[in-house]
């Protein structure tokens, strides 16, 4: 392979990678947008308490002295699901549920409102500053030709690429399979009707909630090792990111906001790859642009038909 | 003999300073078909919307089985046995027409998420249980062997059956039609019509039903009300209706 592709071939591993964590956050916004038409700005936020919560048990469990890494892994990933989740759930209770029935506008403003609450909440309790951790993955493959160029994938990448790939799966087959993702996609379809053949449709919300922020949370794991750092503004650019990725493949969709969120990711590095890496957002959100004036409703969405 | 269902009284709606419905009594025996039917606007639907909790009546009772329901939301209308349908389709259209059919049974699944998830046996059955008594009603309403279909791939005729095996699956006890023959073929209306008796005869359910096609609703109807611009104007058997000079001139206008 020449020089040219090895590049390319790094860049699309880059975009995919940063593409896939993208995708698991932007399951949370498509969810919630598919069955209440809300958009959560709050959720950037959940993404940004899975990451802190990662920190924080990890940085504890190797003070306790538990040295092995896929031991404190998991137990990570278990707290912050679990964190995260009773976030998500708390938002949507004491923020969302007692708005609803109002006008759309209202809810959105007070997940503007939870989003800065969030923020510096953890600016207060954490501090405003960036938090470190030492890369805990570290080391890869390199292959091609190294007189040209070495392409490099790490540890760390396939991790983020396998649990991806699992989380999605699984969700796949809860909402495929199970009877509370049965009862999602009727949520989603017609939200009036499922109440009315006796569902509780508000857990079925709050369920909703929950399934996007376990999510938010794995991708807060996942990036927050990726990068190394964390700090309490890091959900702002994320979640914007995230919500981008829904709305380009389509938003409600789920298949949509896994596909938005590749797209996403890849468009970035290869950008980066040519120009200045300042121009990346000028691109992502310049393409967001041109896919919604030739399809409004995004890659996989459905047109929207105002219901009488 | 035949106990009273349903006992509709005074009842009355006011949006602002429209009264849409004026003092319409209503009641409905075990095992009875019962018609509503008057002009366009006469606030029939407007009714329904009152008994399923859409709405809540401004004045008057509702009595389910000598409980009142008024004022209830409609999800807790619906658990106590009172289901209805739309003037316009409302299936999931996405899903497959066997999928409608457990949606509506989720409330009598008593599982949690995660016997869902481990699948154990508990769930397996309750889930095997839910699959059985969504096939008897597809075959009632000979749509058994479109159970895999997305439901929006359904004629208009097979969607509206669908809805009624639906609403049938929850168990109810009285079973609101709105409008069920709009837009069907005569074909599908004679079907619709076996449909509905075979409900009241051998499903021993009531059926409350709006409808415009007046041959469907003299043939079937154990007792009919007409309703004109929102106040009560007669009720009776299908002669009764026939011959009522009130009904004839607010369907036809005066002579």
């Amino acid at each position: 392979m020449s020089e040219f592709s090895l590049y390319l071939l790094q860049q699309l591993i880059n975009g995919l990678t940063i593409g896939s964590t993208y995708a698991l956050i932007a399951i949370g916004y498509t969810m919630v947008y598919g069955i209440i038409g809300m958009i959560n700005f709050a959720h950037g936020e959940i993404y940004m308490i899975g990451s802190y919560v990662t920190f924080i048990v990890i940085a504890g469990l190797m003070g306790m002295g538990i040295a092995s890494l896929p031991i404190i892994l998991i137990i990570a990933l278990v707290v912050a699901i679990f964190i995260s989740s009773t976030y998500g759930w708390t938002v949507e209770r004491v923020a969302y549920r007692p708005l609803r029935g109002t006008n759309r506008l209202i809810p959105l403003i007070s997940a503007i409102g939870m989003s800065i609450f969030l923020q510096n909440f953890v600016v207060l309790s954490q501090g405003s500053r960036d938090v470190a951790l030492p890369p805990q993955i570290t080391g890869g493959w390199n292959f091609g030709d190294p007189s040209l160029f070495e392409v490099s994938l790490s540890y760390m990448q396939v991790l983020i690429f396998a649990v991806t790939f699992i989380s999605m799966t699984l969700l796949t087959l809860f909402i495929s399979r199970s009877r509370m993702g049965r009862a999602c996609r009727a949520c989603s379809e017609d939200l009036g009707m499922t109440n009315l053949l006796g569902i509780d449709t508000n857990k079925i919300i709050a369920l909703t909630f929950i399934v996007g922020a376990a999510l938010a949370a794995i991708a807060g794991l996942l990036l927050g090792l990726y990068y190394g750092v964390v700090n309490p503004f890091v959900g702002f650019i994320a979640g914007l990111k995230a919500f981008t990725a829904a709305v380009l493949g389509g938003i409600g969709s789920i298949p949509g906001a896994m596909l938005g969120g590749l797209i996403l990711g890849v468009t970035e590095a290869m950008t980066a790859a040519f120009f200045p890496s300042e121009y990346k957002d000028v691109v992502s959100f310049g393409l967001l642009v041109t896919i919604l004036l030739f399809r409004p409703s995004g890659l996989l969405g459905k047109p929207e038909v105002e219901k009488v | 003999m035949s106990q009273l269902l349903l006992d509709v009284n005074g009842l009355t709606m006011r949006f602002g300073g429209l009264v849409a419905v004026n003092g319409v009594n209503l009641k409905v025996k075990n095992r009875q078909i019962v018609s509503v039917i008057g002009p366009n606007g006469a606030g029939k639907t407007t009714v329904f919307n009152c008994l399923s909790g859409f709405y809540i009546p401004t004045e008057g009772s509702v009595m389910l089985k000598d409980e009142q329901i008024a004022g209830l939301k409609d999800y807790q209308i619906s658990r106590k046995g009172l289901v209805r349908t739309f003037q316009h389709v409302r299936l999931f259209q996405k899903m497959t027409v066997i999928e409608n059919m457990l949606v509506a049974q989720h409330r009598h699944m008593n599982t949690n998420l995660l016997s869902g998830l481990l699948k154990t046996p508990n769930y397996r059955r309750l889930e095997k249980d839910a699959m059985n008594h969504a096939a008897h009603w597809l075959e009632e309403v000979g749509l058994l062997e479109f159970a895999n279909r997305e439901a929006g791939n359904l004629s208009y005729g097979q969607q509206r059956r669908l809805e009624i095996a639906r609403c049938m699956v929850t168990q109810p006890e009285l079973l609101m039609l709105d409008e069920p023959a709009a837009g069907l073929n005569p074909n599908e209306t004679k079907e619709l019509d076996e449909l509905i008796i075979k409900l009241r005869d051998e499903h021993e359910i009531s059926i409350l039903l709006i409808e415009h096609d007046m041959s469907l609703v003299m043939g079937i109807s154990d007792h009919i009300y007409v309703i004109a611009q929102g106040t009560p104007l007669a009720d009776g058997n299908a002669e009764q209706i026939k011959g009522n000079a009130d009904v004839i001139k607010a369907y036809l206008g005066e002579e």
